[in-house]
């Protein structure tokens, strides 16, 4: 790891601030990717803004179906909410299942998403329940915010804060982990509207990051059920290939567990 | 047996040390004046070094030094080598090529070391070494052995034309031939063992440390056999002579054969040490490890087996392809040669063997032993083969490999080895019925209502350890001998220490060879210390590989032993004026038989030093020594079981059950050898299942660099294993015994392979069986 210095932001308006004072700074809200990377010497920037122990980014509240999760918010506590479970248990379970317990106590919500690692977990559970992304400047639907390999939308500077949802109907995420890291290989998120909209979004599969399958959801919208999914093909062009697994073992993957998911949901 | 004695189920004594943070590893290892090292490596698989230009690093803050491989070679630091020599079937010496500590004109693999940087911080080496200029010529690049061979590839060394390290054979080709011509059924497959990052839990470390006032070196290390570091780098690296050069392995986290390697890094270290004064440390971080340490396996080899009208084989024929990497590893020549293709008749009685294997050098890191080391990859061959035969010949697994099994001993194969004792039959049977094998198809029915493929396979495995006769291993081209030393020290107080050559490195030695002691004089096991790991406290011993430290190490303590018990008994006769033979010892006293005479263990130990009254002319004291040097190999045997069911929409292999039935002989700590199968079994499935070392084929570089990428074994992808073991004793050492370290990593693969190939109904499968590959496989027509 190069030099670095380490601030500790006591407020949203304290993180801004000290991240534009900072020459190449980067805000850390627990580091689990941005520190193994400072540490193979990949990343090298002079501040860390450390944003977990902020007050106003932490916690998750939920009034009626309108759901609300701080930033700092941990994996381990979006698991455990018992609140959160009622209203949306797809969510906790997904974050039940992120990294080891080590990372699910430091990694959380708003660092995965503004991460947006293309294995990540948390980028479909936002773009299937259509949330909503508030940063420190604007809000931003999750629809326009993953915009590429750990590419969002955000601006230099910009703080992710929370995030919002409306508590579907029905949702279930279904992970095809990657025998080594673990990450998602194949990810997909299916949730359904009280209206009857479906979305279904996917990560770990797409060779531009997390998407949604509008085939899918069209077929759900008809059919709420797994069977509904026998005719949908999803097509490999688009699909990650490495040496874990190539495009058209990925789009296998996207349907089965899409599949999977609907039957959980 | 007593509690504490051969046979007794007795905790580790080590691991209230280890598990609570109080080993001392080598880089725990702290003395004054201590700098740290960083190695510049290669970015390149393949390249020319036009320049290093260090000007710069070397006035980057708190640098102490930067060396290159010209100062090295100016200083007369030699080449590693390999130890093990090999002739090819032309009768030709193996064509090795110069491996440099410190390469100064060409690399030929991602991760080899050109310059070393000495400095006050890791940090600081960090960064001055990211400042040492070097400018490299790319090269092509080759990491596939077959396509190494092939005209117009690029060439690694000017010694090895075609990258051909030696072509050789072992058996009779023309009987073997002969066979197959006239066989009912031949057998083919295509046999593909694929390449292995070892993975100790503990990167390796160095501490290299001169003494400018006496002109000796120190060097702390994680090896395996520090007298054999000490012993090449004296002869061979002219580091320094023996006598001015310790070598200390203390604790030792794991090595799996990857330690016992002498590398780079511990002789630059020693030498840096005197070049810039000061002792220098360095520590592998994971990435290093996964680029420099020895991997292994990497084979492929196409099989033929002959089988006549009563399914009894009359043949068997292997051509195989072994990668070395870059450089050849200390005992490279030794592994794909007489440590694979000797055990190639298996557990069967086959008359015609034939087997040649061809080396090659590529653009990757060396390869060398790892657990297993050449058995794993015999096994893997001869078990797919006979399931595939079975198959084929419509016969049940069980039945065919019953057909062929030797059950006369001593039993001579026609690739050298001369089996001594075994059961097949009873390992065959143990694991059948542990595994239920005759309620498969009754569970595979009830897993196709699940949607559910479900398969069974087994490997019957036979390896030879306790390596190894010194005079047999020597016609064959080895550089050392394979005996081992002990020394056992009774204190005046009837304490007892035991220096032994071997080194434990998870083995649990401080246990199983206290226990030795604890058995023949019947003190407690917390009275006795073994000392390892020291060239200044152990004279001289060998190490501990290839499941050795058992059948030859304590063999060794045993002839010590014998000479104390000799002498004891003496010192107790004379003092209980009773005859020598008339003495016995039991529960920590020395008796005299069918009398109510006794002396205590501690006494006769205090006459001993006291010397007062000791029989006329005898020494005073209680300290031998002995060396044993074994007889021949030794050779576990058994039968292992694997139970998949395979998600068909996945591809995803679920492990239902694993039975291990074992023969290690006799045995001394029946809950450490459980722990040695689990351990060994785990590593098998991480073979068979999930591990693989990837290089890209374009320019070299390695893909499976961080555990990102290595998917190594983890708690859930396991069953809990069922393990037995059955004892034919082994004849040929004192205490009867086999070895056991490496079994569970040998006779694992094939049957977990079996068992899927058996689910998804198609043969065409390698490892790792990764989901992709088994759901390719399962929606391909066979």
């Amino acid at each position: 790891m190069y030099e670095t210095q380490y601030h500790r932001a006591s407020s949203i308006q304290d993180a801004v601030k000290l991240r534009q004072a900072a020459g190449e700074g980067k805000y850390l809200s627990g580091g689990m990717t941005l520190i193994p990377t400072m540490k193979q010497r990949l990343a090298a920037p002079t501040d860390l803004v450390d944003v977990r122990q902020i007050s106003e980014m932490k916690g998750i509240t939920v009034s009626g179906r309108t759901v609300r999760i701080g930033a700092a918010t941990t994996h381990f506590e979006v698991a455990s909410s018992a609140e959160l479970a009622a209203v949306c248990p797809a969510i906790a379970g997904l974050a039940s299942h992120i990294g080891d317990p080590h990372v699910r106590h430091m990694g959380t919500i708003g660092g995965s998403i503004a991460n947006n690692d293309p294995a990540a977990d948390y980028p479909s559970a936002m773009l299937a329940l259509d949330a909503t992304i508030v940063t420190d400047r604007r809000e931003i639907a999750a629809g326009d915010f993953f915009t590429g390999l750990f590419e969002t939308a955000l601006e230099d500077g910009e703080l992710v804060t929370a995030v919002t949802f409306e508590a579907p109907a029905k949702a279930a995420y279904q992970k095809f982990a990657n025998p080594a890291s673990r990450y998602a290989m194949t990810g997909v998120f299916v949730a359904r509207r009280d209206n009857g909209d479906v979305r279904v979004a996917v990560t770990g599969a797409g060779s531009n990051g997390v998407f949604r399958h509008k085939g899918m959801e069209a077929a759900l919208s008809a059919q709420w059920s797994p069977d509904a999914l026998a005719g949908v093909t999803v097509d490999p062009s688009d699909l990650l290939s490495d040496i874990h697994a190539d495009a058209s073992y990925r789009a296998n993957l996207v349907k089965v567990m899409a599949k999977r998911a609907v039957a959980a949901a | 047996m007593g509690v504490e004695g051969i046979g007794a189920r007795v905790a580790r004594k080590e691991d209230k040390r280890l598990l609570t943070g109080k080993g001392r590893y080598t880089d725990d290892m702290s003395v004054p004046g201590m700098k740290y090292a960083i190695f510049v490596r290669s970015p390149y698989a393949h390249a020319k070094i036009r320049s290093i230009d260090a000007t710069a690093a070397k006035a980057m803050p708190g640098v102490i030094g930067v060396l290159d491989g010209k100062q090295l070679l100016a200083d007369g630091i030699g080449n590693l080598i390999c130890g093990w020599m090999i002739h090819s079937k032309d009768g030709s010496p193996m064509k090795m090529g110069a491996w440099r500590p410190l390469a100064h004109e060409t690399v030929r693999y991602v991760g080899d070391a050109v310059a070393i940087v000495v400095a006050d911080s890791v940090a600081e080496a960090k960064d001055a070494a990211e400042a040492v200029v070097v400018d490299y010529q790319e090269l092509p690049v080759v990491t596939d052995a077959t396509k190494a061979l092939e005209q117009g590839q690029p060439q690694l060394h000017p010694e090895a034309p075609n990258n051909l390290i030696f072509d050789w054979q072992i058996g009779d080709p023309a009987a073997t031939d002969k066979a197959i011509a006239s066989a009912a059924h031949v057998t083919e497959i295509t046999i593909h063992n694929n390449r292995l990052s070892p993975n100790p839990m503990e990167p390796r470390a160095t501490l290299g440390i001169y003494d400018g006032g006496d002109e000796h070196y120190t060097c702390y290390t994680t090896s395996q056999n520090p007298h054999v570091a000490r012993l090449v780098m004296s002869a061979f690296y002219n580091v320094a002579p023996e006598n001015k050069l310790r070598v200390i392995a203390p604790d030792v986290g794991g090595g799996f054969g990857s330690k016992i390697y002498i590398y780079p890094e511990e002789i630059v270290c020693l030498w840096a040490s005197k070049r810039t004064g000061v002792p220098v440390k360095w520590t592998s971080d994971r990435t290093e490890a996964f680029l420099t340490d020895a991997h292994g396996r990497d084979h492929l080899s196409k099989v033929k087996m002959a089988f006549d009208a009563n399914n009894r084989i009359i043949g068997l024929k292997v051509d195989t392809v072994a990668n070395l990497g870059a450089y050849m590893s200390l005992f490279s020549s030794a592994v794909p040669t007489y440590l694979y293709a000797t055990l190639l008749s298996g557990q069967y009685d086959i008359p015609a063997i034939h087997a040649n294997v061809r080396t090659v050098y590529t653009n990757t890191a060396p390869v060398d032993a790892y657990r297993g080391a050449g058995r794993p990859e015999a096994t893997y061959l001869l078990e797919r083969t006979m399931e595939t035969a079975a198959r084929e010949l419509g016969v049940s697994p069980a039945e065919l490999r019953r057909i062929n099994f030797i059950r006369s001993f001593p039993h001579q194969t026609p690739v050298i080895m001369n089996y001594d004792a075994g059961d097949y039959d009873a390992s065959l049977d143990a694991a059948m019925k542990a595994a239920d094998w005759n309620g498969f198809a009754a569970r595979k029915a009830e897993a196709a209502g699940r949607g559910m493929k479900r398969g069974i396979g087994m490997s019957c495995y036979i390896e030879a350890c306790g390596i190894a006769p010194s005079a047999a291993v020597g016609s064959l081209g080895a550089g050392v001998g394979l005996w081992e030393s002990a020394e056992v020290r009774v204190n005046a107080v009837g304490t007892i220490e035991v220096l032994t050559g071997s080194h434990s490195h998870g083995q649990g030695h401080e246990t199983t060879f206290a226990q030795l002691v604890a058995d023949r004089f019947g003190v407690p096991i917390d009275s006795v210390n073994i000392v390892h790991g020291d060239t200044d406290k152990v004279q001289m011993g060998m190490g501990t590989y290839g499941s050795r430290s058992g059948a030859v190490g304590m063999s060794a303590v045993v002839k010590a032993l014998d000479k104390v018990e000799a002498k004891a008994k003496k010192i107790a006769a004379h003092l209980m004026e009773a005859d020598e033979s008339d003495i016995v010892i039991e529960n920590g006293e020395l008796k005299v038989a069918g009398t109510d005479k006794t002396v205590p263990w501690f006494q006769m130990a205090l006459a001993a030093y006291t010397a007062h009254n000791l029989p006329p002319g005898m020494e005073p004291g209680l300290k031998e020594g002995a060396f044993y040097d074994p007889a021949n190999f030794t050779f576990p045997a058994g039968c292992y079981i694997c139970e998949v069911e395979v998600d068909p929409e996945t591809g995803v292999t679920k492990i239902i059950q694993f039975v291990a039935a074992d023969d290690f002989g006799n045995i001394i700590n029946p809950m450490i050898v459980e722990g040695q199968v689990h351990g060994g079994l785990a590593q098998g499935i991480g073979q068979a299942l999930l591990e693989n070392v990837h290089y890209d084929p374009e320019n070299g570089q390695l893909l499976t660099a961080s555990y990102m990428d290595y998917a190594m074994p983890r708690a859930d992808d396991l069953p809990s294993f069922k393990v037995s073991t059955s004892n034919t004793p082994c004849p040929n050492n004192p205490l009867g015994i086999k070895g056991c370290g490496e079994a569970g990593a040998i006779g694992s693969p094939p049957a977990l392979i079996n068992a899927i190939t058996d689910a998804i109904g198609n043969n065409r499968l390698t490892m790792p069986a990764t989901p992709q590959k088994v759901w390719a496989a399962a929606h391909a027509a066979n």
